[in-house]
């Protein structure tokens, strides 16, 4: 399969997720510039982490208008896999492509460290791999990871069954002391409601190798493909 | 020659932009004429300590810089090794020092940028960072301010544009109160083929200036900044800080790699970092034995009105000369554009060896480039051994008296600011992009692999300034062999070294005494571990009214591993795991963080290194290490054997594990626990391998003895018969954690 990895002037993570694509997964990865405004043949795209645009507004909140975001949503649209990571996450709600906002971390600081998250559902082309309820251990590395929604959004996620990921301790349980950055129902990760666009701030793209500690974040690159397979042989 | 209406050059005028009378004199005779305004400015910082090394360079010599993996020595922006596969590591350390005092967030954001400037310059991508901090006492004025501003300066430049911080040091220590130290490592590779320097060449070749436009600020950085002594006035100095734009600076790593990467694009490539366009425009036309013909017209600005002397000392951050051919100039400019950054022609390579600066169709300067170079000021300063050296080293330990309670000195000391976990100033660090980082910050050494091959890196950064205040050559020794001793935990060997040398002011005799002696330590302790020096940094100047700080050769260095699954960690793993100790287990007292946290006393000679022994050390590791006998290694350091059992036991990611320790009684039982000396190494191996690695440690005769096991839940330390430490391990971590923030948090 094909992963487009859009590169915003001011990402940091695009080769990151590139070596995983290609060099890990052994798949295709092509970079996608912000001022492209079309692009083929891709079959999941990926935002990666870093500081869109410097980020000295809101995060992604000038990401929003590059030329390529208007082919970003028509990709979504069609039902093409999206994927913001940290970075990206933040754009993909900045250009409403999923719901909410991140803010500035309860504690005000960067944190770059482990994290535990739960993963609450198995049925999105992201997590097809993961059982629900199974806790990994990723990194996290943002400044601006509070996930903030309107009461009645977060209501309507909660229904929706939205919310992919969530910051727990090591047992699984959701704690106060386990949510790095202050997310509202320790959101760690959430979905459109159609599932084919997630955004997370954890970073999978940083624990997909046994030899940097683990390679737990593979789990969702596998998932990327194993969807994509299923989804290939049923239009076959 | 220039019709602008500028003051008129004078010996007045020359000292106020930091010259001697000699000096100005010696800038007559070379040009065979009083310098114009424009020139004498030019002149001024190219003669500058900071930029001339006039007071060290004789001393510099003596350091070695050749090894068999060593690319490119000291004078380029950075120095090359090769780590193989044709891939080389270009690295270099320097220091941010006194902007940083004076506007801690910016200092330390656009030290950071200007040293990874000087590694992308070469073409190579940075891929990691260090920086080795030192602060004054927690509680002087502005000390928490200072802590927080530099801290947060780092991360903000480095977590925007993406390259990891992978660790460095903090010592906090009074002597740093009015004059802290910010010193910014960095590492990059390339491909050997793909290097570039710093070389202008090619007659008709266009002189292009790309990335962000030149304004005003960081005039006079490295003339009247870096190089003289703080006073009361200087807060009045904020200005000549610059201000750091890390995305701009990413678009500028992009598009100069990109450049760099398609041959015959670029001729030659340097950044505009202390003395902006001045230094990068007669060091490129030095280097090449060629000239330039400038046209400052043409230099995008960000404001008008802009005086060529403004111009040519400006440090705006963001921006590169670079030399490149007839033919590439238009793709370059395409290039630049495409990333939003500016690209102007801005003058020609010549012949002749001359940089003449034009303005308004009128000729401002007109220099030798190679001359001002090779001609400028080199000073023999006096040095001398201040009187009070023995006095400070005379160290009368029987009126310290013993602690009643070793367990409680242990839990001081390891909450006190030196030893207290650094993890609360790393996690603001993204340590973790590019995933490279290895072995992460909390370990003796950073451990980076390199993406297609096997092979890691392993860095770390050290300097003791109380050993080096009490003993400066001594001291510089034992930073080196503790270096190197941090690589070998990691299962390193040491391939090439970069320091930057922190001194007071160098016109007085006890200062460059200080510094010879350094030099001199240096020099013989990188010779006896093959780590060359590679290029570094001198900072003179570090003292405020009078009082300097202690002397800190910092000292950076690389090794590598050959395969990076080997690299080792710190800490302890397993419940019933052996502890060996290699090496002598007495330290001592003289020099100790004990004797301050505990004592307030700061005197002594710190035990001396025994280079040969050391190294022994350091291949008795690394071969346990190949041979899979060993699970991990941790260097005795400050706080002595007890600091480091500590720290065994308490430091790994997952939790603490406690362990039995065992020792036998000899001499003063704080020495034996606190004690300081080089030389030794804790390691843990599985019980079954034990027997192996003590025949492995026999045969290569190196001192060692079984001291303990892993287990339990406490770290409990026998001596003779009775228990002299017992420690809940989980109850030292906590506290051990929670000590720095708790410290740094401002007074009620």
């Amino acid at each position: 399969m094909k992963f487009g990895i859009v590169v915003f002037p001011g990402s940091n993570c695009e080769h990151d997720v590139y070596h995983v694509a290609k060099h890990l997964l052994g798949h295709e990865a092509s970079f996608i510039w912000h001022k492209d405004t079309s692009f083929a043949g891709v079959d999941c795209l990926v935002l990666p982490g870093g500081f869109a645009h410097g980020d000295y507004l809101r995060c992604g909140a000038m990401a929003r208008f590059s030329p390529v975001m208007g082919a970003v949503k028509q990709f979504a649209e069609r039902g093409g896999m999206v994927f913001g990571i940290c970075n990206g996450f933040q754009v993909l709600t900045e250009a409403g492509l999923l719901p909410g906002a991140l803010v500035r971390n309860a504690g005000l600081q960067y944190i770059c460290r482990d994290v535990h998250l739960r993963a609450e559902r198995q049925d999105t082309p992201f997590t097809c791999r993961i059982k629900p309820g199974s806790v990994l251990t990723i990194p996290i590395g943002h400044g601006e990871g509070c996930y903030f929604a309107p009461d009645h959004v977060i209501q309507e996620l909660e229904t929706k069954r939205q919310v992919v990921f969530r910051y727990c301790d090591p047992t699984g349980e959701v704690t106060a002391d386990a949510n790095p950055n202050g997310s509202l129902h320790a959101i760690a990760g959430v979905c459109n409601e159609k599932g084919n666009v997630l955004g997370m701030m954890p970073h999978p793209d940083r624990c997909a190798e046994e030899v940097l500690g683990r390679a737990v974040g593979m789990r969702q690159f596998d998932s990327i493909v194993h969807a994509w397979t299923v989804a290939r042989r049923n239009r076959i | 020659m220039a019709t602008i209406r500028e003051p008129e050059v004078t010996r007045e005028l020359a000292r106020q932009e930091g010259m001697t009378g000699e000096e100005f004199e010696r800038a007559c005779a070379l040009l065979g004429r009083t310098p114009t305004f424009t020139e004498l400015a030019i002149i001024a910082v190219m003669w500058s300590e900071h930029c001339s090394y006039k007071s060290s360079r004789m001393h510099l010599k003596k350091l070695p810089t050749e090894g068999p993996r060593l690319i490119q020595g000291p004078g380029e922006n950075a120095g090359i090794v090769d780590v193989g596969d044709g891939i080389v590591a270009v690295f270099k350390m320097e220091s941010h020092n006194h902007p940083s005092f004076v506007e801690p967030y910016q200092g330390a954001a656009t030290g950071v940028g200007g040293i990874l400037r000087d590694i992308f310059t070469m073409g190579a991508r940075p891929i990691a960072s260090l920086d080795s901090l030192r602060f004054g006492a927690i509680d002087a004025p502005r000390m928490r301010y200072l802590v927080g501003g530099v801290v947060a300066g780092i991360a903000g430049y480095g977590n925007c544009i993406g390259i990891p911080t992978v660790g460095g040091d903090v010592v906090f220590h009074p002597s740093y109160d009015n004059n802290i130290l910010v010193n910014v490592f960095s590492l990059g590779i390339a491909r050997a083929d793909k290097i570039h320097k710093g070389i202008a060449s090619g007659v008709g070749n266009p002189v292009m200036y790309v990335g962000s436009r030149t304004g005003r600020d960081g005039i006079h950085g490295a003339s009247l900044l870096a190089s003289a002594e703080f006073d009361a006035e200087s807060e009045t100095k904020r200005p000549t800080v610059q201000v750091g734009d890390p995305f701009t600076e990413k678009l500028l790593l992009e598009a100069c790699l990109e450049a760099m990467k398609e041959r015959g694009m670029v001729v030659g490539i340097q950044d505009m970092g202390a003395a902006g366009l001045t230094s990068s425009s007669l060091e490129m036309a030095a280097r090449g034995g060629a000239g330039m013909d400038i046209d400052i017209d043409k230099v995008p600005l960000r404001e008008a009105g802009m005086t060529p002397y403004e111009i040519m000392l400006s440090e705006s951050q963001e921006r590169m000369l670079l030399v490149a051919t007839p033919e590439s100039e238009a793709r370059v400019r395409a290039l630049f554009e495409k990333w939003d950054l500016e690209a102007a022609v801005i003058g020609r390579v010549t012949d002749g060896g001359r940089v003449r600066i034009s303005w308004k169709g009128t000729t401002v300067a007109d220099l030798p480039a190679a001359a001002l170079a090779d001609d400028a000021p080199r000073y023999d300063r006096p040095h001398a051994r201040p009187a009070w050296q023995d006095e400070v080293q005379r160290l009368q330990l029987e009126r310290v008296a013993e602690p009643a309670d070793a367990g409680a000195v242990l839990l001081r000391l390891m909450t006190s600011p030196n030893l207290a976990s650094r993890e609360s100033i790393y996690q603001v660090y993204d340590h973790m992009v590019r995933t490279n980082t290895v072995v992460r910050p909390g370990s003796d050494a950073a451990v980076i692999r390199l993406k297609g091959g096997t092979t890691a890196l392993a860095l770390t950064s050290d300097c003791n300034p109380r050993y080096c205040y009490l003993d400066p050559e001594e001291g510089a020794r034992l930073a080196v062999a503790e270096a190197a001793r941090n690589l070998a935990c990691a299962g390193a060997v040491p391939i090439g070294t970069t320091d930057c040398l922190n001194f007071g002011n160098p016109e007085r005799p006890e200062i460059m005494w200080q510094f010879v002696r350094s030099i001199d330590g240096i020099a013989d302790a990188c010779r006896a571990f093959e780590a060359p020096i590679v290029g570094g940094n001198v900072s003179f100047y570090n003292e405020t009214e009078g009082k300097a700080i202690h002397p800190t050769p910092m000292i950076a260095m690389v090794g590598l591993l050959e395969d990076v699954r080997a690299a080792l960690t710190q800490w302890f793993r397993n419940a019933g795991d052996a502890v060996l100790l290699l090496g002598e287990p007495g330290g001592s007292l003289a020099a100790s963080e004990y004797l301050a946290v505990v004592h307030g006393l700061e005197a002594g000679r710190p035990a001396p290194v025994n280079l040969k022994a050391e190294r022994a050390i350091h291949d008795a590791v690394r071969a346990a290490r190949d041979a899979r006998l060993i699970v991990s290694a941790h260097d005795c350091s400050e706080g002595g054997l007890a600091a480091a059992l500590a720290e065994c036991c308490i430091t790994a990611p997952g939790g603490a594990v406690g362990a039995r320790i065992s020792l036998d009684a000899t001499g003063r039982l704080d020495a034996l626990l606190f004690g300081e000396a080089p030389s030794r190494i804790i390691v843990s191996a599985t019980a079954q391998n034990r027997p192996r690695l003590e025949t492995m440690f026999r045969a290569m005769d190196v001192p060692h003895r079984v001291i303990g096991e892993v287990g339990g839940a406490s770290l409990k330390i026998t001596v003779g018969k009775s228990v002299v430490v017992d420690l809940d391990a989980a109850e030292l971590r906590t506290a051990w954690k929670a000590a720095l923030p708790l410290l740094l948090r401002k007074p009620a």
